[in-house]
């Protein structure tokens, strides 16, 4: 059924998802309210989280079949295919964290069950950025899901390094929020109008001036702030590894993939014709690329490496930006997609292996956990096979359809450029695997403490077998992936500027 | 039906098998594994009978796999690959078999490695589709990354990332020019495809992209050849890892890197390949190779690392017996491919076997033994003739093939590889003296024991072979000759 968004209530519609999620949310803040001193209370407030997350899933999932993309100019929110299927994204990645912080918060003596009302309301941030065809709301999600996230970051009051990482993330994050809320101005002030269609069509008629190549400067500066670009990374490594690593797995995938999202949105349909960002975003994705895999190379901390290499990962999704059009669309999906998964096995591990913080687990405390703890490892080891991007694993597949949209696009430089710094991650994600399977252990108990609560360990066996499913069958998820890039509406040729809408 | 499932069977069988050795208990994990192995090589037996030589590329089983990629999972055995097949399925049961009592530790998963590597190396020689084989050329790395890295010698971690990384850099590009092959020839047709054919059929005129592309090509095949001076990984895996990685290694790795060059780099490219530039550059890196890695063969006092190195020499015969393009010198160069595998294999075979009694692989450690172990002198003799090229063996059959063929073509770069021969004489031959004949002066050598039945068992198919190709090549040459003379005339005809 098509609905016109100028009835109230048929947005109201469209907006279900968000609304089931606001209304879980409300119940959740209102039961911890009162609970919050047991770690039966904590299980209970995950337990609800997880039963709002599944319901929005399914309002979502009933919206994406039911509703067509509306005739005519767009409103405020977008009903398309990417829409719902990032929305799955983030909310798979939600629960994923959600389940890996069980056993986490009880081992680290965080009984503090707000613990997941913020992730509910950082997720319901992520779906209004990804909804929004308004600079407005997005940059509504943006804040919505950004506080959130300081917060999270900042959840272990006793650590100081937790409460270093949030005050980091929080100053950074508020400049970035400046820079992206003064480009939307400028961007306001040049066109007349915060629609991403109408932005498009403006943009088409040319003409606007300074004002919007700046605007769009600084709007492409916040993002990559939030990406976590280089040179606009400086606060990643510092907050990844300060935050309680459930927390980081949460800030590496959803609230990136929710970045990304946006992004997309914005400069397919607002600025396609905008020529100057697509050398911008190509220089941005190679020194990610080059910056964050040398970075990672250096590091010692798994957690630090890690950290390093989601740089290195949004490098490769800027690939997929700088490639624009659908498939680069596509292949910015099922990268997400494949990237979760490998993101949550590789932090739930290292959860497992840590104690207070895990900021000091170096690679080489892993040596010999192949023989203590076979699965772990097991598991570890595809993850990190995946990052690598190695054949057989979705992280390949991914790349691969990175690849696809590069050189279809023409960009065969920056191909090799991203094929040449996979190799590069080879030095870091080896050792981890070299490590667990080839260095024996230290003593007899050094894994004896290793526990991945059970909930953990059915985080860990989906993605796993996610990644292992989409390596070698991937064709139901490049049909959907390729349905969500293809929904995006890219504004009318400028020749032939819209003259009958 | 056999013709359509053999090289499914091929491929699933060993993972089948691998998943069965995780089951049982460890000390019977070598038993399951042999007689998976055992198995393996019987299905493929008939192959050589059942192979037309006229038929060009035959066995075929072509599916959907990625459609949404055009990506298909094709397969299929010419007169190329034909032998390459044969040959891996032959060494892997001696490979198990010469295992036996060396591996020691986590026996299942060592097993498992080397079933899983199985599919990865007959997955190469099979795939007609480039993305299947590209899954497979790089699927195989993890197997031997493990092998190398987890029952390896003292210096194994370096060894093992080493070879990782130099395989992945060059394969990498390789993907990259696959990619680009495949716009090309999709945006040209309207048929975006990975199939080997319909990619050769539409390459049409590259232009400069062809060198790019050949490139790209190049590095990923000459990194696994190894050619000079992309070989340093060689030495070092080749050392580092246990015995029966270091056959399969030399055996049939290495000659992945020379059948991509017949099957993708020669007939994509032709133009590039057979310009002056890549004909200097190519025919003088083999020479390099021959007679570089000849010399520093002879200085070696490690008896694995000689063998490494003589490895390198035996490939730059390969390279340019290729690289000539006559029929002659392609057919010795198959053949060396085949002989390189058995004999080179039949040396490293041997030098574990002493290992394990011995515990060194120095040179300098023996001395004298021929009087101790009469039998092992015997056969490391024999085999070291073969692959110095003596007369009666195969390896005089496959390089005397290689030299008369390359002389019409590059007759003063040939003169100076027959050299090559010479020098590998008195590498292999110096080494022999002073380990099996010199006095014997070492008190540990004395009480060295002779081979055992299963270790017979391990080098007289390896002899047999030897002697067969030495004095009979011509069923070999016969079913190669059709698919390399099609190629000659692939690559001169554009």
């Amino acid at each position: 059924m098509s609905v016109d968004l100028s009835i109230p209530r048929e947005l109201l519609l469209a907006l279900l998802p968000e609304l089931v999620l606001t209304v879980w949310a409300l119940v959740l803040l209102l039961f911890v309210a009162w609970r919050h001193h047991t770690v039966r209370d904590l299980r209970i407030a995950g337990w609800l989280a997880l039963a709002a997350l599944a319901s929005t899933a399914v309002a979502a999932w009933w919206l994406w079949y039911n509703l067509a993309q509306p005739a005519g100019l767009a409103g405020m929110i977008a009903i398309d295919d990417f829409r719902w299927v990032t929305d799955w994204l983030y909310i798979g990645g939600a629960a994923l964290t959600v389940l890996i912080s069980f056993a986490y918060l009880e081992r680290e003596q965080l009984v503090a069950p707000e613990y997941y009302v913020l992730i509910i309301f950082a997720t319901l941030g992520m779906m209004l950025m990804s909804a929004g065809e308004d600079l407005m709301v997005i940059f509504l999600g943006l804040e919505l899901m950004s506080v959130a996230v300081y917060v999270l970051a900042g959840f272990d009051r006793k650590s100081p390094r937790s409460a270093e990482a949030a005050l980091k993330y929080f100053l950074l994050g508020a400049f970035a929020s400046g820079f992206l809320l003064y480009g939307i101005a400028l961007i306001y002030g040049a066109t007349g109008t915060t629609n991403l269609t109408l932005i498009g069509v403006q943009v088409g008629l040319g003409g606007t001036g300074v004002m919007l190549p700046a605007g769009l400067a600084l709007l492409l500066v916040g993002f990559a702030f939030k990406v976590a670009a280089v040179p606009f990374h400086m606060w990643a490594p510092d907050v990844y590894d300060g935050a309680p690593t459930p927390v980081t797995a949460f800030m590496a995938t959803g609230v990136k993939a929710a970045a990304f999202a946006a992004l997309f949105r914005v400069l397919t349909e607002g600025f396609a014709h905008a020529a100057a960002w697509q050398e911008i975003v190509w220089w941005l994705a190679v020194v990610t690329m080059v910056g964050g895999n040398l970075l990672a190379l250096a590091q010692r901390s798994l957690k630090r490496m890690l950290a390093y290499s989601s740089v290195a990962h949004a490098g490769y999704l800027l690939v997929a930006v700088a490639s624009g059009k659908a498939a680069g669309t596509a292949a910015f999906i099922v990268y997400l997609v494949a990237y979760t998964l490998m993101s949550v096995g590789a932090f739930a591990v290292l959860a497992a292996k840590g104690r207070r913080g895990e900021s000091d687990v170096l690679i080489d405390d892993l040596a010999g956990l192949a023989a203590r703890r076979p699965w772990l490892a097991f598991a570890l080891a595809v993850c990190m096979l995946s990052l690598l991007g190695f054949p057989g694993t979705a992280g390949f597949i991914g790349k691969w359809y990175i690849l696809i949209a590069a050189t279809s696009a023409g960009h065969n430089v920056l191909a090799a450029i991203l094929v040449l710094a996979s190799v590069v991650s080879a030095g870091y994600y080896l050792p981890v695997i070299m490590a667990m399977y080839m260095k024996p252990e230290p003593s007899e108990t050094a894994h004896d403490d290793v526990r991945l609560g059970r909930l953990a360990e059915v985080a860990v066996a989906a993605a796993v077998a996610g990644l292992l499913l989409f390596g070698v069958w991937p064709n139901r998820l490049l049909d959907v992936a390729k349905s969500a890039g293809d929904s995006l509406r890219a504004p009318a040729a400028p020749t032939a500027p819209a003259a009958g809408s | 039906m056999y013709a359509r499932w053999v090289p499914t069977g091929l491929l699933a069988w060993p993972l089948v098998a691998a998943a069965i050795v995780l089951l049982v208990s460890a000390p019977r994990a070598k038993y399951v594994a042999l007689l998976a192995t055992l198995v393996e090589f019987a299905l493929s037996v008939p192959l050589w009978w059942q192979f037309a030589p006229e038929g060009g590329m035959q066995f075929l089983a072509d599916y959907a796999w990625i459609a949404p990629w055009g990506i298909r999972y094709t397969v299929g055995v010419d007169g190329i690959s034909l032998f390459l097949v044969l040959l891996t399925t032959f060494l892997m049961p001696l490979s198990v078999l010469g295992s036996w009592s060396y591996i020691t530790k986590r026996e299942p998963g060592f097993y498992a490695l080397l079933l899983g590597l199985t599919t990865g190396m007959i997955g190469v020689f099979v795939a007609l589709d480039l993305f299947l084989f590209y899954v497979m050329w790089e699927v195989m790395l993890i197997p031997m990354y493990f092998i190398i890295g987890v029952w390896g010698g003292e210096n194994r971690l370096y060894a093992a990332i080493k070879f990782f990384i130099y395989t992945f850099f060059g394969s990498l590009l390789m993907l990259v020019a696959i990619l680009v092959l495949y716009f090309h020839v999709g945006r040209a047709t309207g048929i975006y495809s990975f199939a080997y054919p319909h990619l050769l059929a539409n390459l049409g005129n590259l232009g400069n992209l062809g060198w790019w592309l050949f490139g790209a090509f190049f590095l990923a095949f000459a990194i696994k050849v190894p050619m000079f001076p992309f070989h340093t990984w060689l030495p070092d895996a080749h050392v580092e890892a246990p015995t029966a990685g270091s056959v399969i290694l030399a055996g049939i790795l290495l000659k992945m890197g020379t059948y991509g060059f017949l099957r993708f780099a020669l007939p994509f490219f032709p133009t590039v390949a057979l310009s002056e530039t890549v004909q200097v550059v190519i025919v003088t890196l083999s020479l390099v190779g021959i007679i570089y890695g000849g010399l520093v063969a002879m200085v070696q006092p490690d008896f694995k690392k000689l063998i490494a190195y003589s490895s390198v020499a035996h490939l730059g015969f390969v390279m340019l017996g290729i690289w000539a393009l006559t029929l002659q010198s392609v057919q010795g160069a198959l053949l060396v491919m085949i002989n390189h595998g058995i004999s080179t294999g039949a040396l490293f075979f041997l030098v574990g076997m002493i290992y394990e009694r011995r515990h060194s692989r120095l040179i300098d450690a023996y001395g004298g033994i021929a009087r101790v172990v009469p039998l092992f002198a015997a056969i490391l003799t024999i085999v070291s003739l073969s692959s110095i090229g003596l007369p009666g063996t195969n390896g005089f059959v496959g390089e005397f093939l290689v030299l008369l063929g390359a002389f019409r073509t590059y007759p003063v770069a040939t003169a100076l590889a027959t050299t090559g021969v010479i020098i590998a004489a008195a590498y292999l031959l110096w080494a022999l003296q002073r380990v099996l004949f010199n006095p014997l002066d070492k008190h540990e050598n004395e009480k060295l024991t002779d081979l055992t039945p299963r270790e017979l068992a391990v080098l007289i198919p390896l002899l047999a072979c030897i002697l067969w190709i030495g004095v009979y090549p011509k069923p070999f040459l016969t079913r190669m000759e059709p698919a390399a003379r099609q190629l000659i005339e692939q690559v001169r005809g554009k």
